[in-house]
C-alpha cells in the first residue's frame, strides 16, 4: 500500500478554469504556472485549435445544443492548411521526374492527396456546423468529466523537452533520471526522495539491459568511461 | 499435408529453450500490459520494436505474438474486475462480467475467459493454419492493379466501417497517408515534404510514429484527465468452474469462435462487432435471460471467445497479404518491415520457417497463457493497483528511450513530441487513431503498387483495373463509400413498403 498516498496536492492549488475554452499548446513548458497566465497567443498551434476566429456563426441550426465543440473548427482548419502545404510542396519543391520507367512521377499522389485534405476539411466542417462532435477517447484512468489539466500536460511536456535537449550532452542515464522523475512530478507524486531512487535505479538498469546488453543506442554522455 | 509438415518443422523450431523463453516472456508482458491501464498490445510492440534490432526475427516475432494474443487475456481481467474496459474489444466483456465479480462470481467469470480464450485461441489458430495457405496461393497470382485495389479497400474499410464518424476517419486516414509521403520518393528520389531538413529525408521512421502515437499521445491524454482515485479492484481467489458453469460455457465458446475469426480476418475486422455480436447472440439464445444484465455466464464466455479468435483471425491477412486489420497487426507489419521482410505472399514461400514458427509459437503461447492466467489471476489483479504517476512516467520514459534508439539523434525526441502532441489532439477531438497507423504503414505501398500498375499501362489511368479482383473490389469499396447513400434511398423505403405492405 506504499504507493497510495500519490496526488496529495490534486484538487487543491489549481485556479478553476473555464471548461469549454482551451488554449492552445505553445512549447514553453518549464514553469508550472504557465497556463495561469490566460491570454497566451492563441494561433500558435492550430491542431488544438482556439476558438476559431475564421469561421464565424455557421452553427444556426443545432438548436438547443448543449455547448457546441467550436474547437474542431481548429481541425478543420489544420486539415485544410496541411493539404495546402502538401500542394505547394508538391508544386513548388518537388522537382520534375518524369521517365519511362516511372510515368507518373512523384507529383500527382501529394496533389491528389492535398486535394482530398482540402475536401475532407471542408465535409468536417459543415459536419460541425451541423451539431457534429467527436467523442474523446476513454479509458481506465480517463476521467472525462473534468476539463483537460493543463498544468499536468505542459510539465509533462517540459520534462520531455529537457530531456530532449540533455540527452546528448549529459547521457541518457541522468537525463532519464530528470525525465522519470520530472514525470512522475507532473503527475502528482510527491515522494521526492523515493522517485529519485526508483528514476536512477531505472535509468541505470535500462541503460545497462538495453544499451550494454542488446546494443540499443544509447549515449553515455559525461558518464562515459564511469558506467 | 505439407501444411502439416510445416506446421511440425514450425513446433520443432519452438521448442528450443531460447524460443520458449521468448514466447513466456511475451505472454507474461502481454497479460500484464493487457491487465495494466492505458497501455494495450499495440502500445507495447511499438514500445519494444527498437529493442528487438538486436535480437533474432523469430524470436520477436515470437514474443510480439505473444504480447497480441496476451493482451486479450489480460484485458478480460481488467474488465471483470474493475468494470473499466481498457481496450475496446473488452468493452462487451465488462457487461455481464462485472456483475458477475459483484455478486461474488468473479472466479467462475475469470475461469471462463481464460478457459473460452484458449479454446477459442487453438481452434482459431488452427483455422488460420488452414485458410491461410490457399488463401496465399491465390494472392501470388494477383497483380500490381489487384493489390493496389486491395489497399484502397483496407484504407476505406478501416475508415468507413469502424468508428461512428467516417468523416474523422478519413482525416485521421489522411493526416496518415501524409505522415507515409514525408521524404524521398522510392521511384524517382524526389525529396518530399522534407522542408529542406536532412534528418526527415528517410522519412519518420514507423516506429517514432507508433510510439508516438500510441504511447505518447496516450500518456499526455490520460494526463490531462487523470482520475483522481482509480475505480475499485473486486477482491478475487483462485479461478473456478463449477459443472453448471462448464455446461453453460462451451456452446457460447464455440459460437464465439465462430463469429470471431472471419470478422478478424476481413479487413474492416477488429474485436468490436464480433464480440457485440455474440453478447447478443447468447442473449438470444440463453436458457436463463433473466440473468442478463445481472451477471449471466454465457455473456462472459461468448464475447471473451470471439474476442481471442478474431485475433487469430487478423493474422491471415497480416501474414498472407501483408495486410493490417487491427492496430497490433499493423505495428507488427512494420516491425518485418524493419528486419527487412517485405510483407505479402512471398513472405509465406521465401521465410517459410519464421512464419510457421510464429504460428506453431501461437499455439504454445495459449497454452502458457492458460497455465498463467488460471492459477495466476489473483496476483495479476494485484497490478492493479500501480500508482499512475509511476506507470504513466514509465511509459513516457520507455517511448522516450525507444524513439532515441532508432537513429541514436535527439531530433526524433522533438518528432516523437509533435506526434504525440498530435495523438493527444486526436484523443480530443474523437479521431480514429486506426486510420493513421494503417495510412502510415500501407500508404507508400500503395503507391508503390499504383505507380507500378500505371508504369505498365503508360500512365493510362485503365492501367489501375487488373482482372476481375480488381473489379469486384471496386465494386465494394463503391458500396462501403455509398452506403449511406443506399440505406437512405433504397433501404428506408424498401422497408418503409414492408412495413405499410
Amino acid at each position: 500500500m506504499s504507493g497510495m498516498t500519490t496526488r496529495p496536492d490534486r484538487g487543491g492549488d489549481q485556479p478553476p478554469r473555464p471548461p469549454a475554452v482551451e488554449t492552445s499548446v505553445p512549447p514553453i513548458p518549464e514553469q508550472p504556472g504557465a497556463e495561469r497566465t490566460p491570454d497566451l497567443p492563441g494561433a500558435a498551434w492550430p491542431a488544438t485549435g482556439d476558438v476559431p476566429p475564421t469561421v464565424l456563426e455557421p452553427a444556426v441550426e443545432d438548436g438547443p445544443a448543449p455547448k457546441p465543440d467550436r474547437a474542431q473548427y481548429g481541425v478543420c482548419a489544420f486539415l485544410a492548411l496541411v493539404g495546402g502545404l502538401i500542394i505547394v510542396d508538391a508544386t513548388t519543391r518537388i522537382g520534375h521526374a518524369i521517365s519511362t520507367a516511372d510515368p507518373i512521377g512523384p507529383k500527382p499522389v501529394p496533389i491528389l492527396l492535398g486535394v482530398l485534405l482540402i475536401i475532407v476539411a471542408v465535409i468536417y466542417a459543415v459536419d460541425v456546423a451541423r451539431g457534429g462532435t467527436g467523442e474523446p477517447e476513454a479509458g481506465e484512468d480517463v476521467d472525462l468529466s473534468s476539463p483537460i489539466d493543463w498544468r499536468t500536460v505542459l510539465l509533462l511536456i517540459g520534462a520531455f523537452l529537457v530531456n530532449a535537449v540533455l540527452i546528448d550532452p549529459l547521457g541518457w542515464v541522468i537525463s532519464g533520471t530528470i525525465l522519470f522523475w520530472g514525470s512522475a512530478f507532473a503527475l502528482g507524486n510527491r515522494h521526492y526522495v523515493r522517485n529519485l531512487l526508483i528514476a536512477v535505479a531505472l535509468s541505470l538498469v535500462t541503460f545497462y539491459t538495453f544499451a550494454i546488453g542488446l546494443g540499443v543506442n544509447l549515449p553515455a554522455g559525461v558518464l562515459q568511461g564511469i558506467l | 499435408m505439407d501444411n502439416l509438415g510445416n506446421l511440425l518443422d514450425g513446433f520443432a523450431n519452438v521448442v528450443t529453450p531460447m524460443n520458449l523463453l521468448f514466447a513466456l516472456l511475451g505472454v507474461t508482458i502481454g497479460t500484464a500490459v493487457g491487465v495494466l491501464p492505458g497501455i494495450g498490445p499495440a502500445m507495447t510492440v511499438a514500445l519494444l520494436l527498437p529493442v528487438t534490432y538486436g535480437m533474432e526475427p523469430v524470436q520477436a516475432l515470437i514474443m510480439f505474438a505473444g504480447i497480441f494474443y496476451g493482451g486479450m487475456y489480460g484485458g478480460s481481467t481488467t474488465s471483470i474486475l474493475l468494470n473499466t474496459p481498457g481496450e475496446s474489444s473488452s468493452v462487451v466483456t465488462a457487461i455481464e462480467g462485472n456483475k458477475m465479480a459483484k455478486a461474488g462470481r468473479a472466479a467462475q467469470a475469470l475461469a471462463t475467459a481464460a478457459i473460452g480464450s484458449f479454446v477459442a485461441g487453438t481452434i482459431a489458430t488452427l483455422l488460420l493454419v488452414v485458410v491461410t495457405p490457399p488463401m496465399v496461393q491465390f494472392a501470388i497470382s494477383l497483380g500490381a492493379p489487384d493489390y493496389f485495389a486491395v489497399m484502397l479497400l483496407s484504407f476505406v474499410a478501416v475508415t468507413a466501417v469502424l468508428g461512428s464518424s467516417r468523416v474523422r476517419g478519413f482525416a485521421s486516414l489522411l493526416i496518415g497517408l501524409t505522415i507515409g509521403l514525408i521524404g524521398i520518393d522510392a521511384v524517382s528520389g524526389q525529396q518530399r515534404l522534407t522542408f529542406g531538413l536532412p534528418q526527415l529525408a528517410d522519412g519518420i521512421d514507423v516506429v517514432v510514429v507508433a510510439v508516438g502515437i500510441f504511447a505518447v499521445g496516450e500518456a499526455l491524454w490520460i494526463a490531462a484527465h487523470l482520475r483522481r482515485k482509480s475505480g475499485e479492484v473486486i477482491p478475487v481467489g483462485q479461478p473456478w468452474m463449477g459443472k453448471q458453469d462448464w455446461k453453460r460455457s462451451w456452446k457460447p465458446w464455440l459460437r464465439g469462435t465462430a463469429l470471431g475469426f472471419p470478422f478478424g480476418a476481413v479487413p474492416a475486422g477488429g474485436a468490436e462487432i464480433p464480440t457485440f455480436l455474440s453478447y447478443t447472440t447468447e442473449k438470444k439464445l440463453s436458457k436463463h435471460p433473466e440473468e442478463f444484465g445481472r451477471g449471466a455466464i454465457e455473456g462472459v464466455a461468448g464475447p471473451e471467445a470471439a474476442n481471442n479468435a478474431s485475433a487469430a483471425g487478423t493474422l491471415v491477412p497480416m501474414l498472407a497479404l501483408g495486410l493490417p486489420t487491427n492496430a497490433t497487426a499493423a505495428v507488427m507489419l512494420a516491425a518485418l518491415q524493419q528486419w527487412g521482410f517485405q510483407p505479402g505472399p512471398l513472405l509465406f514461400t521465401r521465410e517459410s520457417a519464421l512464419v510457421w514458427t510464429l504460428i506453431a509459437s501461437l499455439f504454445i503461447g495459449n497454452l502458457l497463457l492458460l497455465v498463467l492466467n488460471l492459477p495466476l489471476a489473483p496476483a495479476w489483479a494485484r497490478l492493479l493497483r500501480i500508482p499512475r504517476p509511476y506507470l504513466y512516467a514509465g511509459i513516457i520514459f520507455f517511448a522516450t528511450m525507444g524513439a532515441y534508439a532508432v537513429n541514436a539523434q535527439p531530433f526524433d525526441l522533438f518528432l516523437l513530441l509533435t506526434l504525440g502532441l498530435l495523438g493527444f489532439g486526436m484523443r480530443r477531438f474523437g479521431l480514429p487513431i486506426l486510420p493513421l497507423i494503417v495510412g502510415v504503414i500501407l500508404g507508400p505501398r500503395a503507391e508503390l503498387q499504383g505507380r507500378r500498375a500505371l508504369q505498365l499501362s503508360g500512365g493510362e489511368l485503365h492501367g489501375l483495373v487488373g482482372g476481375w479482383v480488381s473489379w469486384v473490389i471496386y465494386a465494394v469499396i463503391l458500396v462501403v463509400l455509398l452506403w449511406p447513400l443506399v440505406g437512405r434511398f433504397v433501404v428506408r423505403p424498401l422497408r418503409g413498403r414492408l412495413v405499410t405492405g
